[in-house]
């Protein structure tokens, strides 16, 4: 018998039963948020049907909140519509007795950096979430990936989701990184190689010395970012570090419930002989600091590069496309990406918004000063990432260099709530995405690790990591 | 969900790659707690200008193409946030199929759970049907049943849906009654579960 990948496995350990030709998978733990769940609450109430796993189901507020003032309470969100989504919500957690972490709660922040934080994310699980980032919970060797609305209406009433298994895609990154790059850059790196569509159909493994010597926060980047390749899951197999992380937090096993756990996580790694649909190879060291210069996450390029001609792409598709993102983007093909001025810098969101990316960007911006013209901004995953970071005194390194230090959610990458990049300004952003208006209204998205933003927040323009070492 | 048997339309032509669910459906649209009433953010940047004021080159507001009930796309269509104001929007505008060479696989998910039909094509089939659309006519038929789309010049093109798939939305079937028929094989996977994994219970 051929061996098995880590996917395999937990699809295998998963599968209640099939219904014709589609398995029904159990689904381990359901994380919501205001967004993507009213719709699912009502049809649950027009049915009569309960929420199945309450116990197996956590609540955040994270994609409407504003990030100040939130101790006033979600009475005090100006912003009519969000409000309203906020307090449905509390109204449906409340009647169907769901753990909830409310805004202004420490416990609260983005929903993937919560889930991890809290030990409720675990290796050998499935996870799911009406949010496409989820893959971000893959880190662990955890299968999870986003679902619509009536998939989270269909978990919430049976606890399970009908699948179809997907096929196996392994990346190997090899090697030690040049200093300045890291988990960040490597995304970038795979997004730009397969390109936004690259992985569909597949889940993504993740392996190569590369992988292993990331900590948690970076194999999180890595995985949060998988679906940009078009794969709904990237993966990690734990190890020491996954297991050093996971020790003692809120709800991971404790004494002798850990010694049944350990054996039963450490089962979850691809076999030697397991077959892969498809196989790329990456050398860590070829890979420069990286940024986007378009409206797609594929249109990647090292920032000592110049801004790519579009006449040089192969099909007419991609031709168009490249005028188009260089018209919005307000670039000109040749000049030297380090050129790009920017107005806005936002560290922060599901992708980089951890103690470790905190960090790494207050390392950067350590004795230095913000550009007078450039609105900078700390927005921490969580309210314990942002207490941590405050007993570690980070804010003050922020605060002291002209950064804003803000309370948790999801803040500026999604334009939900009042962070948002104003019409024409250009943001070095750490979020995952540069569609066009993402971020706000003909707002210019640049993506890029949290210690490429803190250099361009001092610079005032794209720059270079490695001179601010 | 709404069944899907034939459609008799017109189709729109939108030629661009990697169309976005930001796109489809920008975030300012997203803190409705309905699903109904989400047509007027179909589409708001290409639609309309920064003074709200329909632009009349966009496929979706010509006249010729009013009351549009298929869409054909470039590559990659649906791509990024797994929002399923995405088919609904597209659906309270009127659109009930998108025609492209691939979608992503969320956006292609949801569409099975609101009675919107994705068919996959072949490039050149995408293209042929693009340049038909761009024409005089552009009335298409689609037949989820046969799984034929016949192009406004009679060309027939054939296109593959996973059986389960097709059926349930030739019914307009629900699929969480279906799964509830295995409520019983829930319950004996968690008994099994809890004590194989005793520490993922009362967490």
């Amino acid at each position: 018998m051929l061996g098995k990948t880590l996917y395999d496995k937990i699809w295998d350990g998963h599968v209640v039963t099939e219904q014709d030709g589609e398995a029904i998978l159990y689904i381990d733990l359901h994380l919501i948020h205001e967004v993507t769940t009213p719709q699912a609450f009502a049809g649950l109430r027009a049915s009569h049907r309960p929420v199945r796993r309450p116990d197996r189901t956590l609540a955040v507020a994270d994609h409407n909140v504003p990030t100040e003032g939130q101790a006033l309470g979600v009475a005090a969100v100006a912003d009519e519509e969000a409000r309203l989504q906020l307090q449905t919500l509390e109204r449906n957690v409340k009647d169907y007795g769901i753990e909830f972490f409310p805004m202004g709660d420490v416990r609260n922040g983005i929903v993937h950096v919560v889930g991890p934080e809290q030990g409720r994310t675990q290796p050998g699980m499935t996870i799911v979430c009406g949010d496409s980032h989820t893959s971000t919970h893959g880190a662990f060797g955890a299968l999870a990936h986003g679902i619509g609305t009536s998939e989270v209406e269909h978990v919430l009433a049976t606890q399970t989701l009908r699948q179809k298994k997907a096929k196996n895609f392994r990346v190997n990154i090899e090697g030690e990184p040049i200093p300045g790059v890291g988990a960040k850059d490597y995304a970038l790196a795979v997004i730009g190689q397969i390109g936004t569509a690259g992985g569909t159909g597949y889940v993504i493994e993740y392996a190569g010395s590369a992988i292993r010597a990331l900590s948690m926060e970076g194999r999180m980047t890595l995985c949060n970012l998988t679906i940009e390749a078009g794969a709904r899951a990237g993966l990690v197999a734990p190890d020491e570090t996954t297991f050093a992380y996971l020790m003692g937090r809120p709800a991971t096993p404790k004494g002798g419930a850990w010694e049944m756990a350990l054996p039963y996580w450490k089962g979850f790694f691809s076999d030697e002989d397991a077959v892969w649909d498809r196989e790329i190879h990456i050398d860590a060291a070829s890979i420069a600091p990286l940024v986007t210069w378009g409206t797609s996450p594929e249109d990647v390029l090292a920032i000592t590069d110049r801004v790519p001609d579009p006449a040089s792409f192969d099909t007419p598709g991609k031709r168009a496309s490249a005028v188009q993102a260089l018209e919005y983007m307000g670039l000109t093909a040749g000049q030297p990406i380090t050129e790009a001025k920017v107005d806005v810098v936002f560290i922060g969101s599901c992708t980089n918004s951890r103690i470790e990316d905190l960090r790494a960007a207050a390392k950067i911006v350590e004795g230095r000063t913000v550009a007078s013209h450039v609105r900078a901004m700390v927005v921490p995953g969580s309210g314990l990432v942002r207490a941590q970071a405050e007993d570690e005194g980070l804010d003050a390194i922020f605060l002291a260099a002209g950064f804003e230090w803000r309370e948790p959610g999801c803040s500026m990458c999604l334009a939900m709530n009042p962070d948002k990049v104003p019409p024409g300004q250009r943001c070095a952003s750490t979020s995952n995405r540069n569609f066009e208006g993402r971020q706000g209204r003909a707002g210019r998205t640049h993506l890029m690790s949290p210690v490429m933003a803190a250099a361009a927040a001092i610079a005032g323009r794209l720059a270079d990591v490695r001179d601010y070492l | 969900m709404q069944a899907f048997t034939r459609l008799d339309a017109k189709v729109a032509p939108l030629p661009v790659a990697n169309i976005d669910t930001d796109q489809i459906i920008p975030k300012q649209f997203l803190k409705t707690v309905e699903r109904e009433g989400l047509a007027k953010g179909l589409f708001y940047d290409l639609r309309f200008d920064g003074d709200g004021k329909p632009k009349p080159d966009f496929v979706l507001n010509r006249p010729e193409y009013k009351g549009a009930g298929v869409l054909v796309a470039g590559d990659n269509f649906g791509c990024g946030s797994s929002r399923e104001h995405a088919p609904w929007a597209l659906m309270d505008f009127g659109i009930r199929c998108v025609v492209s060479t691939s979608f992503a696989d969320i956006f292609y998910n949801n569409c099975f759970q609101n009675g919107l039909l994705p068919v996959v094509l072949q490039a050149e089939e995408v293209q042929a049907l693009m340049e038909e659309a761009k024409g005089g006519n552009h009335l298409v038929t689609v037949d989820l049943e046969a799984q034929t789309v016949v192009s406004p010049s009679g060309r027939t093109f054939t296109f593959a849906v996973d059986p389960q798939r097709k059926e349930k939305m030739l019914k307009g079937l629900d699929a969480i009654g279906e799964t509830l028929i295995a409520a019983a094989d829930i319950d004996v996977y968690e008994m099994k579960q809890a004590l194989a994994k005793p520490w993922l219970e009362g967490a």
